[in-house]
């Protein structure tokens, strides 16, 4: 569904991504690990056209997308919910949901936006609020609720259990793996690696702006590379 | 005698509030004061006295030709002067208000050209039509700038809140990579920023060319500086903080001629200014938190 090919980002002078090959399967969930730094978050602002690669192609669909403006990507079906959420906090829930639907012309939207609302109860309950002033969870909450009503094909999700508290990165977690059941494919950046691999099918670990290891993500779990290095060397748990 | 100076300070404050709100709404979205936004008032308002004293055009369409002109301005001003400038690596983040700048000399001196350097006069057909209630005297003008400026007021409001493109607006005002994000054509939603800005910059300089009578090339700087206490007043970017920056304004303006002295009029906004800020920063309407750009 989405093939990267030799992706070369830069910012001024730097170099953050240095010849990327991924792909993404269309129906599956797949992850991609590294360490504050390694060029997850630009691998991701580069799918959604908020930086244009330097060198290489983005495909989707078949079709070469690179270079594409964010408005025109999201047209064709690839959401990103960005890292730090990106809620719009001076308009309100109902506001950020009705943005999400922002490019859509049919006439579900009001529908969507009732049953997102029945999915994310709080988000319901909070609709006449100013979005700023929901909880970091909330706000999560908000800005993938948001992202679905664009009705993606493939959802960008850049570490949406930051600065979250256990439980609630458990309910994140759990409506990333729904997400999935509904038919969206989902390409997740995390740090919370092992939960990350758990619920994904394929994962992509980083480091310095290159691919270092990739395989399926049970293989990925058991590897001794990647234990040591995201999942804590205690290798009695593995 | 005093209800007399209330109506004509709303009558200035409405104006001052929608030369304001041009300010306003393309600090929000751009980030970045907009110089040019007096001269193009000023334009607005020599279109007026062209069409109706020297081609004889009745009043709506004096306004409809203003808005016309003053729109194409605001368009050449983004396209030439502000677009090229933006997302650019190594542009400071100040030379689009640099940019600005240069745009409103241009425009001030153009008109100087065009029209000459004295003012011009600015006579509609009702400007002496006037209603007297008890010992009160109301003109028509007064009445009419105070109904135009309500309804751009409560349209641009309406439009804000509840239209598509309103709400695409203040979320590219709020997060220009957010707004993208979700489907907006950032660039398209600060073109159309900028048009409906000056198009309100031009209602207003007809407005004021009725109210006080006279047009000068040089009425662009010192509205423009008082749209800028206004918005500094009001808060930057906030179009609340913007109508009500300019009733107070105008009211306070008007009240200070009628019963102190009419010599520190135009000190006023800027008293204003180092008021707010000492108190306030953030503006009357302003929030707390720094502008996250």
């Amino acid at each position: 569904m989405l093939k990267l090919t030799n992706i070369e980002t830069y910012y001024g002078q730097i170099q953050a991504l240095k010849g990327i090959h991924l792909e993404v399967e269309e129906g599956k969930i797949v992850t991609l690990l590294g360490a504050n730094g390694a060029g997850k978050s630009t691998t991701m602002r580069t799918i959604a056209g908020l930086i244009k690669p330097k060198r290489g192609t983005v495909e989707f669909l078949g079709q070469n997308v690179t270079g594409m403006r964010p408005h025109q990507l999201l047209r064709k079906g690839i959401s990103l919910v960005p890292e730090g959420r990106a809620i719009l906090s001076t308009m309100t829930v109902l506001e950020n949901l009705e943005m999400g639907a922002y490019h859509r012309k049919d006439h579900d939207v009001k529908k969507d936006i009732q049953n997102v609302m029945k999915r994310f109860p709080i988000l319901e309950e909070r609709q006449s609020q100013l979005a700023g002033t929901l909880s970091g969870g909330q706000q999560q909450m908000l800005a993938i609720a948001r992202a679905l009503l664009a009705k993606p094909k493939l959802l960008l999700l850049d570490e949406p259990s930051m600065g979250l508290a256990p439980l609630i990165v458990a309910e994140i977690f759990n409506i990333i793996k729904e997400i999935k059941e509904d038919g969206t494919t989902v390409l997740l950046v995390e740090q919370n690696a092992k939960q990350a691999l758990k619920i994904a099918d394929y994962g992509y670990v980083m480091e310095t702006g290159k691919i270092i290891i990739e395989g399926p993500a049970d293989d990925l779990l058991k590897d001794e590379r990647i234990v040591e290095a995201y999942l804590g060397k205690k290798k009695t748990t593995v | 005698m005093l209800i007399e100076q209330l109506i004509n300070g709303i009558t200035l404050g409405s104006i001052y509030a929608i030369v304001a709100l041009g300010f306003t709404l393309v600090f929000g979205v751009l980030g970045i004061i907009n110089m040019a936004h007096g001269e193009i008032f000023m334009v607005g308002a020599f279109i007026g006295v062209l069409t109706t004293s020297v081609l004889g055009w009745p009043l709506w369409l004096a306004f409809l030709a203003s808005i016309v002109v003053t729109s194409l301005l605001g368009y050449l001003l983004e396209i030439f002067s502000l677009r090229p400038l933006r997302g650019k690596k190594g542009v400071s983040h100040l030379a689009p208000l640099i940019s600005t700048i240069g745009v409103s000399i241009f425009l001030e001196n153009l008109s100087h050209h065009m029209f000459g350097a004295g003012n011009k006069p600015f006579r509609t057909a009702f400007a002496e039509i006037r209603f007297e209630i008890g010992s009160i005297t109301i003109y028509l003008v007064q009445i009419t700038i105070f109904v135009i400026s309500v309804i751009l007021m409560v349209g641009l409001s309406v439009w804000l809140s509840k239209t598509k493109a309103g709400k695409a607006l203040r979320a590219t005002a709020e997060n220009l990579e957010t707004a993208s994000i979700l489907g907006v054509d950032t660039k398209k939603i600060i073109t159309l920023t900028v048009i409906i800005a000056s198009g309100m910059g031009g209602i207003a300089g007809i407005l004021v060319g009725m109210a006080f009578n006279s047009v000068s090339p040089q009425m662009g700087l010192s509205m423009g500086l008082k749209g800028l206490a206004i918005i500094i007043l009001g808060g930057m970017g906030n179009v609340k903080g913007a109508m009500v920056g300019g009733l107070i304004l105008g009211l306070s303006e008007t009240l200070l001629v009628a019963y102190g002295d009419s010599g520190y009029r135009d000190a006023i906004a800027f008293i204003m200014i180092i008021l707010i800020l000492l108190i306030r920063p953030q503006g009357i309407f302003g929030s707390k938190t720094a502008e996250g750009r």
